[in-house]
């Protein structure tokens, strides 16, 4: 993992105390809330509904124990005892009170974290692939570039004041697990020949106005990511609606532009910016590599785990789901889910964050993950060490083996928590999750991602979701559009949507209707409910969604 | 002029906690909104909003809400300010749980 140099430390450190001023001057009255307001967006700290809320940063999902150990501190002393992984690999805590956040900042400079630029009109935390370093199927890591980002983006006097937010999505796999293809860029690693270079997807996102990104440059050699970027962000900084928020993002820029200009005008810039970099970037970036080594992999017999996965029904449900192939064979990466029917998605208590810290000291070469599906990952574990990772996480209620099937939901906190809800998305994970649990048909359904969104500006990600479910406020009342065939992969799609929502009352049994049309309509247990979508199209769900419509009546 | 159909109370955040907050017939704030003064004029609730967001530098993000007037005290028509009244629905956390009136 990359550690603070003491550049970093100095501007983390003067950052806070700048910021603990700031707060003193409010507190005082000195400023006004609309003079504040922007200082403590900078620094992450948002007014929700009922409580302030600090968007902590946890650059490209990657994690120590001592940081999560810290994150587990911060929520006791100063929350209500856990916090929320979201979808971007941040953490929120829901309840810090504005007198304390700056010691909870300090708390955090303490192991290298910090909460800058996880909100405002900034280059927001850049994520990745949460498998990075560890997947079998990387080309190359791409932590080392996302890190690189980091420190380029922090604090760049160019980029704090652009039309709108700027998300960046690095990825080292052919397969897509960053949903690279929904952000303003998307990077990949690929390989043309003997050479690595990034493929570089702009003008991808979500929220009132869902796109798939699209391909700017095929190939992009890897030395010129960092003035490529530049140019991209810059050309757009200066095209940007800045009139219209709904408008602003790159992707209404490239919409109305045309790829071909912006292509234009990128290279145009990208002429000016590259003969800047003369190879510092460069320098910096190898020694981030180093940062990055592949750990010192233990080399042990898996004889044991071979019996206890021949032994025990529910661990060896537990490794068919929830671990994926590793880049080393004797090698798995375990997926934590904080999806256990019920629970709310993505919470961790901080008992919880302890558990999981001290298993991934143990048995992870101290690494953790987050992921955008809000889970945790702990990316190194020999295979002779998972069954006491499994028996280390069941009695924290984190052995729950569901990665990637109907009831790993992805959930914004929506109107439990969110001051721009329209809906809540919460309860509606949680009922899904209990009524497929009660159904015992889980693991018969397979994989299936559902996305819930509690408003239209997509942090669940709905339109990506094989099912995805957005809620919204209609007339007073709250209201769940349902869309289908939605892919947050390589092969990202929108989702369609059904038609005419539901209510609270009855989402949940139209889900299960869906999901039952599926089971009849798919030609063996091996056909995803995705694949079903895409043979059969959406006719059948919708019928079964809508039996009144399909039979000629009003559905309403 | 009062017109029974206008019915609003005047709510926001409070400074250091974040907690939801409602304008007393006093002129003070109050964690309960029972204890919230009713608007049935547009004109006066207008004008103290404009007092509350121009003078009360501890309170932020002041605005009208619609409630009704009912015998027990102002009531929530909207959803969203039902949620606010008790705090979130996965945890008891919020006023559900510290039910108690603390001056802000």
């Amino acid at each position: 993992m990359y550690q603070y140099n003491g550049f970093d430390t100095a501007f983390l450190k003067e950052r806070n105390l700048q910021f603990r001023d700031q707060v003193q001057r409010r507190i005082s009255g000195a400023l006004s809330e609309e003079e504040f307001k922007p200082l403590r967006l900078m620094n992450g700290l948002y007014l929700q509904l009922h409580a302030y809320m600090l968007r902590v940063a946890i650059p490209y999902g990657t994690l120590n124990s001592a940081q999560m150990t810290a994150l587990a501190s911060i929520a006791e002393k100063w929350d209500k005892g856990y916090g929320h992984f979201t979808t971007r690999q941040n953490i929120q805590f829901n309840w810090p009170k504005l007198q304390d956040v700056p010691d909870i900042l300090d708390a955090l400079a303490e192991v290298e974290m910090h909460a800058i630029q996880t909100s405002g009109n900034t280059i927001r935390n850049v994520t990745a692939d949460h498998f990075a370093g560890a997947a079998a199927d990387e080309i190359e890591d791409p932590r080392p570039y996302a890190e690189l980002l980091r420190q380029w983006s922090t604090d760049h006097p160019e980029f704090q004041f652009m039309p709108r937010k700027f998300k960046i999505a690095v990825s080292g796999s052919a397969k897509d697990r960053a949903v690279t293809r929904a952000h303003d860029i998307g990077l990949l690693l690929k390989k043309r020949g003997a050479e690595i270079g990034f493929e570089v997807i702009i003008g991808g996102g979500l929220g009132r106005t869902p796109m798939i990104g699209k391909t700017l440059c095929d190939f992009l050699p890897k030395s010129d990511l960092l003035p490529y970027v530049e140019a991209i962000v810059s050309v757009w900084n200066l095209l940007g609606r800045r009139d219209n928020k709904y408008k602003s993002r790159i992707k209404i820029t490239v919409h109305e532009k045309g790829l071909q200009e912006i292509q234009r005008l990128v290279l145009q810039r990208f002429s000016e910016l590259r003969p800047q970099f003369k190879g510092q970037d460069q320098t910096f970036l190898n020694a981030l590599k180093k940062a990055f080594a592949t750990p010192a992999w233990i080399d042990t017999p898996t004889t044991t785990f071979h019996e206890n996965y021949a032994t025990y029904p529910n661990f060896k449900s537990w490794v068919d789901i929830n671990t994926s192939p590793h880049r080393n064979n004797d090698y798995a990466i375990a997926t934590v889910s904080l999806k256990t029917p019920g629970q709310t998605p993505g919470d961790a208590s901080s008992a919880q964050m302890r558990v999981v810290a001290q298993l991934a000291k143990t048995y992870s070469h101290d690494e953790l993950r987050i992921s955008h599906a809000q889970n945790i990952v702990l990316p190194h574990v020999h295979k002779s060490h998972l069954f006491a990772l499994y028996n280390g996480l069941y009695p924290a209620g984190l052995a729950t083996a569901n990665a990637g099937l109907i009831s790993d939901i992805i959930a914004c906190p929506g109107m439990d928590y969110c001051a721009l809800a329209t809906a809540r998305s919460i309860p509606v994970a949680q009922e899904i999750a209990l009524r497929f649990k009660a159904l015992k048909l889980e693991h018969d359904i397979g994989p299936l991602q559902i996305k819930i969104s509690g408003c239209i500006n997509a942090c669940g990600h709905h339109h990506v979701g094989h099912i995805g479910i957005l809620g919204l406020d209609r007339a007073g009342v709250e209201n769940y559009q349902i869309t289908l065939g939605g892919d947050a992969t390589e092969t990202a799609t929108i989702g369609e949507r059904a038609g005419p929502g539901f209510d609270a009352s009855t989402i949940v049994s139209a889900i299960e209707r869906v999901v039952f049309t599926y089971l009849d309509l798919r030609l063996s247990y091996l056909e995803t409910f995705i694949e079903t979508f895409r043979r059969v199209g959406a006719p059948p769900f919708k019928a079964a969604l809508y039996p009144d419509a399909s039979e000629g009546k009003n559905a309403a | 002029m009062p017109s029974k159909s206008y019915s609003k109370v005047i709510t926001a955040n409070a400074l250091l906690n974040g907690d939801v907050i409602y304008l007393n017939a006093k002129g003070g704030w109050t964690r309960q909104h029972s204890n919230a003064k009713i608007f049935h004029a547009k004109k006066d609730a207008q004008a103290a909003l404009n007092t509350a967001t121009a003078e009360a530098s501890h309170v932020v993000g002041a605005y009208l809400a619609d409630f009704s007037d009912e015998d027990a005290g102002p009531k929530p028509t909207h959803f969203r300010e039902v949620f606010r009244t008790k705090g979130p629905g996965n945890y008891f956390h919020g006023k559900q749980a510290e039910a108690k009136n603390v001056s802000v």
